[in-house]
């Protein structure tokens, strides 16, 4: 292995390159959280348009695509690698564990990111099979014949069963994110005495941000319909 | 109440590859001014009277500096008491009638060799590996030469106050030594001394961390908490500055 690979495979390594792709996805789940507004803010015609915008972009989707899916591998990847590696370092348990306390950051998020993401990722197959490979509806908008992905939507959330799993997995995704935020800045060294405090309020508050976005918008569909 | 009784719950385990268990034993009237480690000798005689074998652990100081006493206590490295090494906690810190659990430090870059006592030369061969400085030895230098801010050399003071005791290895969910590696190389990087030597001493120690067998920081910070130096694990995000430049830069 190369000096460059064998130090991204370290500990240290693996750790900054699970924290650097995991700020990425979140930047990615901002930029969806504003989109997805188009649905409750916006006329049925904008929100289309802009879906149909993103799926016209033709080779740079294509890029864009690949480069998510080689953030979300790295991410997974090192995950699995830092979970195996746990079970490795402590073949035999303790018969009597107790949590330290404060300054100690453990905590049920902290303690499943593993579960968490695991269930986000199974989540994430799920759902772009629900819509982006879903059902093809189309519509015309302005001349131009295009998916009409605002029905599909407002159909799927019309279902409980949907809205209700929706909320579970965006709540996991609200803990998942509540140790990842800080914890990624920590992995890449970017923690200091100055910022460590304001780092975590930050992180309780994009995880907050995040899930209740999310949570929000099938509940203010399933109500709507 | 000066003298309490209580239920001990001690790992015994007669050899490296040896199956292990928890072991109870009562002990009665035990002074609630006795050392944690004083009571476990208290047991040892009555162990040896009865002409069983006493429970073996690691001590050596007995006030809180050298690094050589262990014990996971009732779950957490070290027992119950903030910022004290196990040979520092008393017995005043339990009540009466209270079921104490005793185990070894646990990990695989520890293996338990009897007992309750674990070797961590893992810790050595980390050091070994970069945590020290290069200098040709002669006359000791003058005091003040290198000039250090205040706040620099207070620093670099509470990471060297790392005894090396494995308390963090110990509490960590992941078996990880990051805070203690970190704390070497944290220590050296702050010091114009150390700044030579940082890229290939945080290569090196990182390297050999890693070999050791112990798991990857996923940030929990519940070795900080059971220090009984107080470490932060501020210092853990030096170690990964200091080593991904070595990743990125020449």
């Amino acid at each position: 292995m190369s000096p460059f690979l064998s130090s991204l495979w370290s500990s240290v390594g693996k750790k900054a390159m699970m924290g650097l792709t995991g700020l990425l996805m979140i930047g990615f789940l901002v930029e969806h959280l504003i989109g997805n507004l188009l649905l409750v803010f916006a006329e049925p015609a904008t929100f289309n348009r802009y879906a149909h915008a993103l799926t016209s972009m033709g080779g740079v989707l294509i890029v864009a695509e690949w480069i998510l899916i080689i953030i979300l591998a790295a991410h997974v990847v090192s995950a699995i690698s830092v979970s195996l590696g746990k079970m490795r370092a402590r073949p035999e348990g303790y018969k009597k564990k107790a949590s330290a306390g404060p300054p100690s950051r453990k905590s049920v998020s902290s303690m499943t990111m593993i579960y968490t993401g695991i269930v986000l990722f199974i989540f994430l197959i799920l759902h772009l099979n629900t819509f982006k490979y879903g059902p093809n509806y189309t519509t015309e908008v302005d001349g131009v014949v295009m998916r009409d992905l605002y029905k599909l939507v407002y159909e799927v959330f019309a279902q409980p069963g949907y809205t209700v799993g929706y909320v579970v997995i965006m709540t996991l995704l609200g803990f998942h994110l509540r140790h990842g935020f800080w914890s990624a800045f920590q992995s890449l060294g970017l923690n200091h005495p100055n910022y460590y405090k304001t780092l975590n309020t930050l992180g309780i508050f994009v995880a907050l941000l995040l899930a209740f976005g999310f949570i929000g918008i099938p509940i203010w569909i399933y109500l709507s319909s | 109440m000066d003298r309490i009784s209580l239920t001990l719950k001690v790992w015994r385990q007669k050899g490296p590859s040896e199956p292990g268990r928890l072991v109870s034993y009562e002990l009665k009237d035990i002074s609630t001014h006795m050392s944690f480690l004083e009571m476990l000798d208290v047991l040892n005689e009555q162990l040896i009277h009865k002409g069983e074998e006493p429970v073996e652990f690691d001590n050596d100081c007995r006030e809180g500096i050298c690094g050589m006493c262990s014990l996971v206590i009732n779950g957490l490295p070290h027992g119950p008491q903030k910022s004290t090494a196990t040979c520092q906690l008393h017995m005043r810190k339990f009540r009466d009638g209270e079921t104490i659990t005793i185990e070894p430090f646990r990990a695989k870059g520890f293996p338990i060799i009897k007992d309750l006592v674990v070797d961590r030369s893992a810790f050595d061969r980390i050091i070994q590996a970069g945590g020290y400085v290069s200098m040709n030895a002669g006359g000791a230098p003058d005091a003040n030469n290198i000039p250090i801010a205040k706040e620099i050399a207070d620093e670099a003071m509470d990471a060297a106050a790392c005894i090396g005791c494995g308390a963090c290895v110990a509490a960590c969910p992941n078996a990880s030594a990051s805070l203690f590696t970190a704390a070497k190389i944290s220590q050296l990087a702050l010091l114009p001394q150390g700044h030579p030597e940082r890229k290939r001493r945080a290569r090196a120690m990182v390297a050999q961390m890693d070999a050791e067998g112990f798991g990857d920081c996923s940030n929990h910070a519940e070795c900080e908490a059971v220090c009984p130096k107080n470490i932060s694990i501020l210092h853990i995000a030096r170690m990964k500055r200091e080593y991904l430049r070595t990743i990125f830069t020449a």
